[in-house]
């Protein structure tokens, strides 16, 4: 008989305070409180973490590779967003 | 020719530090043999860190224990050199793992009784028994949240794990009084406020666990008989086999350093 | 750690699916770029990876086993608790490679019902026997050490689950080797009877681990693809002698002789090994090492004694469900 399969999470750590939770890895739990209990035995054995969040993997959403260039190109040409597309002379100082 | 037990200096404080050492190496000891054989790698994890924390504890607490008797043991004399007679632990800690419901029971019903204890001796007039207690604290409570967790979803899962879960409540409960006795040696340090009276908490310690156990849909039993021994050095039989395990490597390579 | 000996990859199974999307993903592999999961992949690299990850994956958890045969009889509390947080740490390695697994698209459940059932492989050394304290020592100085040799350029593989547990991997088991050295270290310098214990346990595992690496590369036929995907990036024979390289002079450091009496160092200064035994190798791959029944019974019964508690938690899990939606 196969073996039922137990969800899947996905674990985000938050290292130090003043940075934002990171994507670590995932694991099998049954429910959001072993979830939470499994990523702290399993992902802050060497003190990597001081905030845990756990999210059932089927709860992401996300987006299609294959969208990609819908997705991401448009961006690339608004060179205007970014500060050095400006030009303002040396003696103004840091701006 | 096997290396021969040590001789301890028991005085109250001395003993005193081998019971709390004890108990913590002979529960990790147990726990770190489910290393590679847990219901699911998660549980692996989760097992072999309770598993090392309460080697710490054994470890600082024997190290303490080895400074305060001043005769030249320390840590690995006290856990390897002597025999079962002179171990000092719970009975409750020294049971076979059984299955998975036996194992978290049995954590379950120590790690609430820890956590009190380490809780109430962080006020102790000894500040290296305060510190220890500080520092276990934190871990005895993160061991009683893992292993309520699991008390309730094995009383509240399916049949066969409420059924083994309240089989395994049943075969430990004589075993849990042992935890609030205080013997003669024991009273001097209370009394000096260096130890914690471990009567005290009995009523705290029995409405958690109640809770809990309510929660997982099972009960305690009824009877009130409870074993003891343990502390005095009377085992079960179960704890022999464990430290011919524990001690094999120092009993047949006598004096050797690893 | 312990693929090298079992990346083959499916060159049988490259029919022609899109030859576009197909010369695109070279493409990408060629610019060193990294495929994530929902990326379009070859079939072939899809079952290439998923095989190698999870007989990763399952040599980290078989290999929990010959060192937890120690860890209740380790000789000192140091000794013990270094052990018990080495194995344990090749669990949570064999955890975050099957995650990284079944980001292809198997399930964790699917995979170890595999290996249970005989079906997947997983590193030949870890079928012999921990007879004595000083093969814990070995398994860390070698065992580890050739796995951190085919660890390392894994961290760079082209698939970027695989590299990132991998990362991982490599940061944790930084402390595994030097362990292991230190055991060695203290009974090289101990009685003649530990002398003699380390000794004995060199003796035995020093052609197994070698065999680790996997065959020779003159007799290994599916590579190219591997090599061509960057899953691998250097050959058997390569990192295998990267590591005889390294080991010989801890060896000689330790007081300790390496059982090959033929042995010798060529000009470039590359210790040349005499001939490795294959059958040997091929045998214990085949079922017939001294511990495989052992150890695929061992994980066998973890895994049906783990049932009933796997079961209770979805069923408390159900069951709180259902109460909150009755709410």
């Amino acid at each position: 008989m196969a073996t039922p399969n137990i969800p899947l999470w996905e674990v985000f750590i938050r290292s130090r305070n003043g940075l934002a939770h990171k994507h670590v890895g995932s694991l099998h739990a049954t429910d959001a409180t072993l979830a939470l209990q499994a990523a702290r035995d399993i992902y802050t054995r060497r003190g990597e973490g001081l905030s845990i969040w756990v999210v059932p993997s089927n709860a992401i959403t996300a987006s299609d590779p294959a969208e990609k260039g819908m997705m991401f190109e448009p961006a690339e040409s608004k060179i205007y967003r970014h500060p050095t597309f400006y030009d303002v002379p040396d003696e103004v100082g840091h701006m | 020719m096997a290396t021969a037990s040590i001789s301890v200096s028991e005085t109250p404080l001395v003993l005193y530090l081998l019971r709390r050492a004890d108990d913590a190496l002979i529960l990790g000891h147990r726990l770190s043999e489910w290393c590679g054989h847990a219901p699911a790698l998660e549980e692996d994890m989760a097992l072999a860190n309770m598993g090392l924390d309460l080697l710490g504890q054994a470890r600082e607490l024997y190290s303490y224990a080895a400074k305060v008797e001043g005769k030249g043991n320390d840590e690995d004399k006290f856990a390897y050199l002597r025999d079962v007679r002179q171990y000092r632990n719970l009975l409750l800690l020294e049971q076979p793992n059984g299955d998975f419901a036996r194992t978290m029971l049995r954590q379950f019903f120590y790690s609430a009784f820890a956590d009190l204890y380490w809780r109430a001796m962080m006020k102790s007039g000894d500040a290296t028994l305060a510190a220890i207690a500080a520092k276990s604290e934190k871990e005895s409570a993160y061991h009683l949240r893992h292993s309520s967790e699991w008390v309730v979803r094995l009383g509240d899962g399916t049949e066969e794990s409420h059924r083994r879960a309240q089989t395994a409540i049943d075969d430990l409960w004589a075993l849990t009084g042992e935890m609030f006795e205080a013997d003669d040696s024991e009273r001097s340090l209370i009394a000096s406020g260096i130890a914690v009276d471990p009567a005290t908490l009995r009523s705290r310690w029995l409405a958690m666990i109640s809770d809990v156990v309510g929660e997982a849909t099972l009960a305690l039993p009824k009877s009130d008989w409870m074993q003891q021994g343990g502390r005095s050095g009377r085992h079960s039989e179960h704890l022999g086999h464990l430290l011919s395990e524990l001690q094999s490597m120092q009993r047949t390579f006598p004096g050797a350093t690893w | 750690m312990y693929t090298q000996a079992l990346n083959t990859s499916d060159a049988e199974d490259r029919h022609v699916e899109d030859a576009d999307r197909a010369a695109q993903f070279q493409v990408r592999i060629d610019a060193e770029d990294r495929i994530e999961p929902n990326d379009w992949m070859p079939a072939a690299y899809r079952k290439t990876l998923t095989r190698q990850i999870s007989q990763h994956a399952h040599s980290e958890i078989v290999g929990m086993l010959p060192e937890g045969n120690w860890i209740t009889r380790a000789p000192s509390l140091r000794r013990k608790a270094a052990l018990l947080a080495k194995v344990q740490d090749e669990c949570g390695h064999g955890l975050y490679l099957y995650a990284a697994a079944e980001t292809l698209g198997a399930s964790r459940e699917e995979l170890v019902d595999l290996m249970l059932a005989g079906k997947a492989k997983y590193s030949s050394i870890f079928n012999y026997p921990t007879l004595t304290w000083a093969d814990i020592g070995v398994i860390g100085w070698l065992v580890d050490g050739a796995a951190i040799m085919n660890q390392i350029p894994l961290c760079r593989c082209s698939y970027g689950p695989y590299a990132r547990a991998m990362i991982r991997v490599c940061k944790e088991e930084s402390f595994h080797q030097r362990q292991g050295f230190e055991i060695m270290l203290t009974l090289a310098r101990g009685s003649e009877e530990q002398k003699a214990m380390a000794q004995n346990a060199l003796d035995r595992w020093w052609w197994p681990v070698l065999m680790m690496f996997g065959p020779p590369d003159k007799a290994s036929q599916h590579s190219d693809n591997s090599t061509k995907w960057k899953i691998k990036r250097f050959s058997n024979d390569e990192l295998r002698q990267k590591f005889v390289d390294a080991t010989v002079p801890q060896a000689q450091f330790l007081g300790l002789t390496i059982p090959d009496p033929g042995m010798t160092q060529n000009e470039a200064g590359n210790w040349q090994y005499s001939t490795i035994d294959w059958n040997e190798f091929n045998a214990v791959l085949a079922g017939n090492g001294p511990c495989n029944r052992d150890r695929l019974a061992a994980r066998r019964k973890a895994h049906e004694e783990g049932a009933w508690v796997r079961e209770a938690a979805l069923a408390y899990a159900a069951k709180r469900r259902n109460r909150q939606a009755a709410a």
